[in-house]
């Protein structure tokens, strides 16, 4: 395997123009993608791009908690599931839940309860798939994105979405929404989840190197993006919603007449 | 797959009595908000261990091994010595604890305490290399919960990072291709301090060091850790609950200027 795989390093990745390895300025997205409503079984469901990771994610629920017990008295208990592909990544990954998997999983339930109404239905599960496709960086992120997505499409009632995007330094540079190659050669990595309206942090980790200067303005970063995130979140949904309701408007008015 | 955790039964009362005591700027210990409990660190409590130290802060106790051997290193850093960080939530030290394979918590405790080391630097990991892209020391930190009294990250932190200042490794011996590790030791390579703090959110109030009372009535919890430079070189949020941005700045503000005391003293103990 070792002779198999080509691993390419990048020479630099930030050129003499301040460009990153994909052409994009320091506080640049990469593009984005979202659709909802794309599974036919799931209660919710979203599609996600954003540049190469390709993520689904589904929800099932509120429904009955199997096995009883992990029922809890006043809320519905959520369980999420974050989980790549085995083959999302250069090299094959197996596909039992490793223990980066089982950290991502809690800190992603962590960031999406918050934004849940889960007291409304007690005694019940609510199930979140995340399956990573491809994986290009900021796979955590995007995952969060995609399932507060499919929360909606579910009709799950939200407080709010929550929207998440990564910043951290690359070559020396702060920089927004890092990319797979930038994420491992790069100097510091910190993704951030955000509830916009209450402007409630409610997933940030962060590992490599940063002064508190530094960290104050990653922060600020990708704030700003989880904001820019969140427009996109609504249009998605609204690409799906605006169609039915002109044509419920439309049935509405000929009934009328 | 992770679950919505049942919280342990708290008697409405205590919890009440926690959070307006707490939100009137007083903790139940009578400690101010950005005090640790006591904290006691010894290091060399086992001799079979190449490296080992035990943590009492206030009533939680964490005992650390280090163990190290010889082995390969990962095909993506072939010049560079092999971490691994487990951390066992042993039965004996909590009723909430049960046998078996490491849960989340574990799984995540272990993972941020390896952060901490890792991204800081501390062990010089290119000097493990004995010959790229064969052979590498190998360094198997555990962390074993013995006494669970709320605050494992800072504890286990704090062992794991004595026990590494404490740690030994073998000489070796180098012919051609043979290695040979030899009876004599030397230091692990050390060449960063990494502190870890962690903070919770009760109320509108942000207090360092949570006692296990402390940690159920926490919103959320936010653990930084600063290396010997003041930079911030590892961050996790966890709870159910969120930060605003101004606390995540405040919390990290704290955790940089606390950093140095907390350091200080595993120097100190572990006499370096």
């Amino acid at each position: 395997m070792a002779t198999y795989l080509q691993v390419q390093i990048p020479e630099r990745l930030i050129d003499e123009n301040g460009s990153r390895v994909d052409g994009r300025r320091p506080d640049e997205l990469r593009p984005i993608k979202m659709e909802v409503g794309v599974l036919d079984k799931a209660d919710g469901s979203a599609y996600l791009e954003q540049g190469k990771n390709k993520i689904l994610v589904a929800v099932y629920g509120p429904r009955e908690a199997h096995p009883k017990h992990i029922a809890i008295t006043d809320r519905a208990n959520i369980r999420c599931r974050y989980h790549m592909a085995p083959f999302s990544t250069e090299e094959r990954r197996s596909p039992a839940p490793s223990r980066r998997d089982m950290e991502l999983s809690k800190v992603i339930r962590e960031a999406l309860e918050p934004s849940i109404l889960s007291q409304l239905y007690p005694r019940t599960t609510l199930d979140i798939f995340i399956e990573i496709l491809q994986s290009d960086g900021g796979t955590r992120c995007a995952g969060i994105t995609a399932a507060s997505l499919a929360l909606a499409n579910a009709g799950i009632p939200l407080k709010e979405m929550v929207a998440a995007c990564a910043s951290g330094k690359v070559g020396g540079q702060l920089v927004l929404d890092l990319s797979d190659p930038e994420d491992k050669y790069g100097q510091a990595d910190l993704p951030v989840a955000l509830m916009l309206n209450s402007e409630s942090i409610t997933l940030i980790q962060m590992d490599g190197s940063l002064t508190q200067q530094e960290f104050n303005t990653c922060l600020e970063m990708s704030i700003k993006a989880c904001k820019t995130i969140n427009q996109m979140q609504k249009e998605a949904l609204k690409r799906k919603y605006l169609p039915i309701e002109k044509v419920i408007e439309k049935e509405t008015a000929e009934e009328e007449q | 797959m992770s679950l919505t955790p049942h919280l342990p039964p708290l008697a409405k009362i205590e919890q009440k009595t926690l959070v307006d005591l707490i939100a009137g700027g007083k903790r139940l210990d009578e400690r101010s908000a950005t005090d640790y409990r006591e904290m006691k660190i010894e290091v060399g409590v086992i001799d079979k261990a190449e490296g080992s130290a035990q943590v009492h802060l206030g009533k939680t106790k964490i005992m650390v091994g280090v163990k190290v051997d010889a082995g390969e290193p990962f095909l993506d850093t072939p010049d560079q010595g092999v971490l691994t960080v487990n951390a066992e939530l042993v039965p004996l030290a909590s009723p909430e604890f049960e046998p078996g394979p490491p849960g989340e918590n574990a799984i995540e405790l272990a993972r941020v305490v390896d952060r901490g080391i890792r991204e800081s630097g501390a062990i010089d990991i290119k000097k493990l290399c004995v010959i790229p892209g064969k052979k590498v020391y190998v360094i198997f930190v555990d962390v074993y919960v013995l006494d669970h009294d709320g605050n494992l990250i800072d504890a286990a932190a704090i062992a794991a990072f004595a026990a590494l200042l404490n740690a030994k490794i073998r000489k070796y011996e180098l012919s051609g291709e043979t290695v040979t590790f030899t009876s004599e030791y030397e230091p692990l390579p050390i060449q960063n301090y990494p502190s870890t703090i962690t903070t919770v959110k009760i109320g509108n109030s942000l207090i360092i060091d949570p006692s296990l009372g402390e940690e159920n009535v926490a919103e959320a919890r936010l653990t930084v850790t600063v290396d010997k430079d003041d930079k911030i070189c590892a961050m996790q949020k966890g709870g159910l609950g969120t930060f605003t941005r101004k606390e995540v700045e405040t919390t990290v503000a704290n955790a940089i200027a606390k950093s140095g005391e907390i350091r200080q003293k595993i120097l100190e103990a572990a006499n370096r």
